[in-house]
């Protein structure tokens, strides 16, 4: 096999793909042929660099060089100089914001520095639709080390060991819920790959599921092996195109090879793999409602106990682990438990991805090791708050979570510790608030997101989240009074203990944690019918400072609803029955005479 | 396409897969390697630089040394092509001139390897904007 002598990465994840990455790859492969270089240079696509602020990337290799925010027609230039002529580049090259130097080698990014990947160990390192590439990488031997060295019940004492924790959010043991599964006595069992990422802004499941599918593949077939299962099935929402694709890609190829289906390395397991489609309803992130909705039954959750692993899919024990718990396996059986349990703080062990989104520099999927704190993530790896303003809260654990504040950057970050903190680790979305977020929005945000995603069958969530959310909508009007705040968190406390699932038992976690750690905020918008952050409209006023008016009636003309009265050349008065606060008459003001109060 | 019939065929297979990825593995830690470099402008090819190059590349994966060989343009020694730079770990740049397939296995074998000169050194003779 002649050897490549460059091979040019480019990032072909969605947020890249959705920025050309495409038509770069097209463009640097035509360059290449053009400059008579094609014999000795390879364009791979990857999967996610994580970097997604920066996307899309071009990694060269070998040098290592590391090009963000390329655009198709920067390929030409990349080709003719970097690999005709050997120089880099520097315009292509990552900017240091502080010292203002350019990084050529993504290790001496403060973004990557603090970074430990596993789970995304080949996030961006090998073709996602080439199973030779990840076989290369040591992939699938995990598996044939558990076929012919190890027994179900050794496997799986190497989980506990290493004390690896569900990654869907809930933390439960990894091992533990295998043993379970295992014990009960079946003619069929089932494992299931949980693939309904339904946090807002999070893509950390279909990250990996683009970059690395094997590697999920893979473990489902360990977990097959363990458990006693022969079939597996990955629940995933179609909402995804590009995962749902590449795991397509990647079933097939692993049949082709003989690692799934019958038989499997000459050891006589069988275990195949086949993907059920979701239509991307949050509450099927819950198990028992995933599986009814593989059943093709209403996507509602069920009573536990019986627990899934006694009966589940088609009243079959079924083992459900998500795509992130998943993707850490194979490295915990090749590399060992003590390695995996030296990662992280005492209760939990290896490293969480997060998918780092909001008002942070430096937006991207990360992967931390666990005990890392807030503010390291924040500052060191997002790089600090957006446009210099200042950090307000954090909200983890999605739409179920809770907000963060100042006083908790500093606590490491891990299942236990951000519980205790009022939030949680859920499956890993983390965004970032500025001052100029109003807490008592963000959580009426998330509420509208759980009333919309309620499955309605247990009242407390059904009914009860739809009443927060109406005296949240309350609050943000103005009309709040003191005795809502203590209905409001009242219900809040009822909805949490009562609900069926878990759903509704921490969606009012967004309203508590907000009313604990801001109540000045809650406080402002009913006594005094004002929101700080400038956020809730309903609560602002724009008034036209007299002494700077001119009168020159640009602002009568621009006005919408005919608000603003004044004659000419004197200074004009915003009615503020009719005002719609669209801000229209501010935005034209060519003398600053209007503001916010 | 093969089957994978055993974990023995897994590891075969692997093995003969590794080049595929091998590039890509030194590329990780390319600041802790022997950096190789080839000057391949039209003059260097025209000496044999190509040829030079694919040397280098097959002769230091035979010996196993942590080498990475990559392509730069004109060094401006055209006298001398083909010229390579080599960078050892922590120590400066060393160019050679005349480096033709003898020449290279010499180099490989005792500057690279054990970091003993050769002859054919060509002085650095300019400055770059960085130095200034």
């Amino acid at each position: 096999m002649a050897k490549d002598k460059i091979q040019v990465l480019v990032c072909s994840g969605t947020g890249c793909r959705a920025s050309k990455s495409d038509e770069i790859v097209k463009n640097i492969s035509q360059a290449v042929i053009e400059n008579d270089i094609d014999k000795d240079v390879q364009v791979i696509r990857t999967g996610c660099f994580g970097f997604c602020e920066k996307g899309p990337i071009v990694k060269m290799v070998p040098d290592n060089t590391f090009y963000v925010q390329v655009s198709p027609d920067d390929a030409e230039e990349l080709v003719a100089e970097h690999l005709v002529k050997g120089r880099k580049v520097e315009r292509l090259l990552y900017e240091n914001p502080e010292t203002k130097e350019r990084i050529s080698d993504s290790k001496h990014m403060d973004f990557y520095k603090k970074q430990i990947r596993i789970a995304l160990r080949n996030c961006g390192f090998i073709n996602p639709e080439n199973i030779e590439e990840y076989i290369a990488k040591d992939g699938y031997m995990a598996l044939g080390k558990v076929l012919t060295e190890l027994t179900p019940e050794k496997t799986i004492g190497l989980l506990i060991k290493s004390g690896l924790r569900g990654r869907g959010g809930g933390g439960f043991p990894t091992g533990l819920k295998w043993e379970l599964t295992r014990k009960v006595k079946a003619e069929q069992k089932y494992v299931v790959c949980n693939a309904d990422e339904g946090d807002p802004g999070a893509f950390m499941d279909r990250s990996i599921l683009e970059g690395d599918p094997h590697s999920v593949l893979e473990a489902m077939a360990i977990n097959g092996y363990c458990t006693g299962a022969d079939r597996g099935l990955i629940y995933i929402r179609a909402e995804y195109p590009l995962a749902i694709e590449r795991l397509k890609i990647a079933i097939n190829q692993a049949r082709e090879y003989g690692l799934l289906g019958e038989n499997i390395m000459g050891t006589g397991f069988n275990f195949d793999i086949e993907i059920r489609y979701g239509a991307g309803a949050f509450v099927c992130g819950e198990e028992t409602a995933l599986i009814h909705s593989m059943e093709g039954l209403r996507g509602e959750p069920g009573v536990k106990p019986p627990f899934p692993s006694e009966k589940g899919y088609k009243e079959k024990p079924t083992n459900v682990n998500n795509v992130e718990t998943y993707a850490n396996i194979p490295p915990i059986i090749l590399k060992g438990a003590d390695w995996f349990a030296s990662i992280g703080t005492e209760k939990s062990k290896g490293t969480k991805v997060f998918a780092l989104a909001g008002k942070v520099n430096n937006v991207g999927l990360i992967e931390v090791p666990m005990g890392i704190t807030l503010r390291e993530v924040i500052f060191d790896i997002g790089g600090g708050i957006k446009d210099g303003k200042k950090f307000k809260a954090v909200q983890t654990g999605g739409p179920s979570g809770g907000c963060l504040t100042e006083k908790h950057l500093d606590i490491p970050i891990d299942y236990d510790n951000l519980i205790a903190a009022g939030s949680m680790m859920g499956s890993g979305g983390m965004i970032v608030m500025d001052e100029s977020d109003c807490m008592v929005s963000m959580a009426k945000f998330y509420l509208d997101f759980t009333v919309e995603e309620s499955c309605g069958k247990c009242a407390p969530c059904r009914i009860g989240n739809k009443r927060l959310y109406e005296l949240l909508d309350k609050i943000t009007e103005g009309k709040g009074t003191e005795e809502d705040l203590f209905k409001l968190r009242n219900l809040a406390n009822v909805v949490k203990d009562t609900s069926l699932c878990g759903l509704g038992q921490t969606s009012p976690n967004p309203v508590l944690s907000t009313m604990d750690n801001f109540p000045e905020e809650y406080e402002a918008h009913v006594k005094d019918s004002k929101c700080h952050a400038g956020q809730c409209t309903a609560l602002m006023q724009y008034i036209i400072k007299e002494d700077a008016c001119t009168g020159c009636t640009l602002c009568v003309r621009v006005c919408p609803v005919d608000a603003i009265s004044g004659e000419r050349k004197m200074a004009h008065f915003i009615n503020q029955d009719i005002c719609i606060k669209c801000g229209a008459c501010m935005e034209k003001c060519k003398f600053d005479a209007i503001y916010i109060a | 396409m093969t089957k994978v019939k055993s974990l023995e065929d897994l590891k075969k297979i692997r093995d003969e897969l590794q080049a595929k990825v091998s590039l890509r593995e030194k590329a990780e830690h390319y600041e802790q390697l022997i950096q190789v470099k080839v000057s391949m402008a039209t003059c260097g090819i025209a000496s044999g630089a190509k040829e030079t190059m694919e040397y280098m590349i097959n002769e230091l994966d035979n010996k196993a040394v942590d080498a990475v060989v990559s392509q730069t343009g004109c060094m401006g020694y055209c006298y001398a092509e083909p010229t390579i730079e080599i960078t050892r770990q922590g120590e400066e740049p060393v160019v050679f001139g005349y480096v033709d397939i003898e020449k290279a296995q010499e180099i490989i074998d005792k500057y690279i390897i054990s970091g003993e000169m050769v002859d054919g050194i060509i002085p650095v003779n300019y400055k770059t904007l960085k130095d200034d």
